[in-house]
């Protein structure tokens, strides 16, 4: 019997497919940018199996529980990371400026 | 969408980052947090915040610049579905076209001065006997150079699991009902091969030029989850 993974789900049950459709919002159009541009003839930073992989890596209760986009720019940088195009002390440090100068702005990001 | 939060995208919510998961890019199994955000303070989502985070030291660090950045997002916002409809008019038009787009959908495309990416692109012919529909079950591979961003649903743990083991039910869901007479192909895309769904011309389009053509063709046609 061949393991199957969680992201490997053709032919499976599950429920009625819920038609509803959201427009996409800038931060997801921003990842799907980021990955485009590293991934690109020029940078070949990320390659499309490497985001894949790690998108398969993400564990299985959280892969349902995320959208799309977030498994996106959860891959993209567990990857940079890997390939230390950036740290984990630079990203998290990004990260608390952002949500600072967020925060302050009073602004609703999406 | 089964897999999907369906609520908006610009506030926090539980899942948004959990200190202990290994998933996450700032967990560090030696337990160092350096700089670890507090999330759950603040109003914005995890993802959105590294996404932006992400961006800015790319730029800062010169691997990419804002100039690119803003071009891609515009290319994307730019794609839609129009392209891959020009395609299949001409086809429907132009035998000779037709059978170029059967052999080469990518070369075709480029005829018409679309750039379909250089990752090959299949096309499946609807006819009376055959009816196709396009799923990625691993993930998420679609013609996106052609017809734009996959919808929700097409990325949807329902639609992926089940389209390719009870389609006529899932087109049902379209509202879509296809002849016991006719039978239905599901083609299963990856990351090195895509499919583009050829739909049937309508009947009573004899006279339409191929700009009224491409107008009555849509994104879910092209998919093959409804028919023309």
């Amino acid at each position: 019997m061949v393991h199957r993974s969680h992201h490997d789900m053709g032919g499976l049950d599950a429920g009625p497919v819920d038609l509803d459709e959201h427009a996409h919002v800038h931060w997801e159009k921003r990842t799907d940018a980021i990955m485009r541009l590293v991934s690109d003839k020029n940078r070949q930073i990320i390659t499309v199996d490497e985001l894949r992989r790690g998108i398969e890596q993400i564990g299985p209760n959280v892969y349902d529980e995320m959208s799309y986009y977030e498994r996106w720019i959860t891959s993209v940088t567990n990857n940079l990371l890997e390939k230390g195009t950036i740290t984990v002390d630079e990203l998290g440090r990004k990260m608390n400026d952002v949500e600072a100068r967020w925060q302050a702005d009073g602004a609703t990001k999406a | 969408m089964s897999n999907t939060p369906s609520h908006e995208h610009n506030h926090s919510h539980s899942h948004s980052h959990d200190h202990n998961n290994p998933d996450d890019p700032l967990y560090n199994s030696h337990g160092e947090h350096p700089y670890q955000p507090d999330s759950e303070d603040t109003p914005y989502e995890h993802h959105q915040v590294m996404a932006e985070a992400v961006g800015e030291l790319l730029i800062e660090k010169g691997v990419i610049t804002a100039d690119e950045l803003r071009g891609m997002i515009e290319l994307i916002d730019s794609k839609s579905p129009a392209e891959g409809t020009r395609v299949i008019a001409r086809a429907w038009t132009d035998p000779e076209f037709k059978a170029r787009v059967m052999v080469n959908v990518n070369d075709a495309a480029e005829e018409l001065g679309i750039d379909p990416g250089t990752i090959p692109i299949r096309a499946v012919e609807n006819t009376d006997s055959v009816h196709n529909v396009i799923v990625c079950t691993l993930c998420s591979c679609y013609p996106r150079l052609l017809i734009g961003v996959p919808p929700d649903w097409y990325k949807s743990r329902s639609y992926r699991s089940r389209v390719v083991h009870e389609p006529r039910t899932v087109l049902k869901e379209f509202g879509t009902e296809i002849s016991l007479e006719t039978e239905v192909c599901v083609h299963d895309s990856t990351a090195d091969l895509r499919y583009m769904v050829i739909p049937k011309r309508p009947d009573g389009t004899e006279g339409m030029n191929e700009d009224e053509l491409a107008a009555l063709v849509t994104r879910d046609s092209m998919i093959g989850v409804t028919t023309l």
